[in-house]
């Protein structure tokens, strides 16, 4: 448990590497996710719609990153989770997610921290560009 | 194109239980090993009722139960080939436990034009409240349409 009260800005405590990203894994998550846009698995679909190939849902990788959080902060602290899609997540990507301390403030007498976050693939490009807000 | 008369839009509103094979699929599915996701006790000893679920689930059980999940877009008119997912956040007011019923209502927030019209980004806000009625959680989603540009 990382989040502790002691934490201060410019702390990184979200720190997750995941393997890289096989077809496979996006038709399992297409079942898993409810989400069957054919943009993922079907390769013929992805190139009539201008893609070289099929790529990862950005809710996989959030997933991910959502993973990489409550690995660091449990759960029952988590209060707001945000990403912005930045780039596409190729086949085979590398995801390392990183969460650093933004700010601390309080809000209704609850004291919190920002964590800014970040999934970059094995290149350093940037995909998700998110924050999370944590009771501390 | 997507215009400003579909702000103010709401969609049939999506009633979906939290069943634990199919969220055991999703944990196995991301390789997520967390035991508070696991086992009823380590989900206690965390602080928790019951079993929660992972920060982005809520944006699956929207889609698993829905009649189609798609009939936003084609409610818009919007082809499928051209969306895709531009932000998306979680506002989280109560825990979300294996076994709950959620309902989820959505609407349009937002019809916003980029790049000369090249680009229409459009805001979905939902609230999510469980059996007890109780508000557990907000979402919004920002999906990107890439027009088809006539030429």
């Amino acid at each position: 448990m990382t989040a502790s009260g002691d934490i201060k800005a410019g702390d990184r405590i979200v720190h997750k590497v995941f393997p890289p990203i096989p077809r496979h894994i996006l038709a399992l998550y297409c079942g898993a996710s409810g989400d069957h846009n054919p943009i993922h698995v079907d390769i013929d679909f992805a190139k009539a719609a201008g893609f070289p190939d099929v790529f990862a849902h950005g809710m996989l990788v959030m997933a991910c990153l959502g993973q990489a959080v409550t690995d660091a902060v449990p759960p029952t602290r988590l209060r707001a989770f945000a990403t912005r899609f930045v780039a596409i997540t190729q086949l085979g990507a590398t995801l390392t997610c990183e969460g650093t301390v933004a700010k601390l403030f309080e809000h209704n007498g609850e004291r919190r921290a920002k964590l800014a976050l970040t999934t970059k693939d094995e290149r350093g490009e940037i995909k998700l560009d998110g924050s999370a807000v944590i009771a501390l | 194109m997507v215009d400003q008369s579909a702000v103010g839009l709401s969609f049939t509103p999506v009633t979906a239980r939290v069943e634990p094979g199919r969220l055991r699929y999703f944990l196995n599915t991301l390789g997520e090993q967390n035991p508070v996701y696991r086992d009823a006790n380590a989900a206690r000893a965390a602080g928790f009722c019951g079993m929660p679920v992972p920060p982005t689930y809520l944006f699956c059980l929207e889609m698993m139960d829905v009649d189609d999940p798609f009939e936003m877009f084609s409610a818009l008119g919007i082809n499928l080939a051209r969306v895709l997912h531009g932000e998306q956040s979680f506002v989280y007011h109560a825990p979300v436990l294996v076994g709950d019923t959620l309902t989820f209502r959505p609407h349009v927030t937002s019809v916003t034009d980029k790049k000369g019209g090249a680009m229409t980004l459009i805001g979905i806000r939902c609230e999510v409240t469980n059996q007890d009625g109780v508000h557990v959680a907000d979402t919004e989603r920002t999906i990107v349409v890439r027009n088809e540009v006539a030429s």
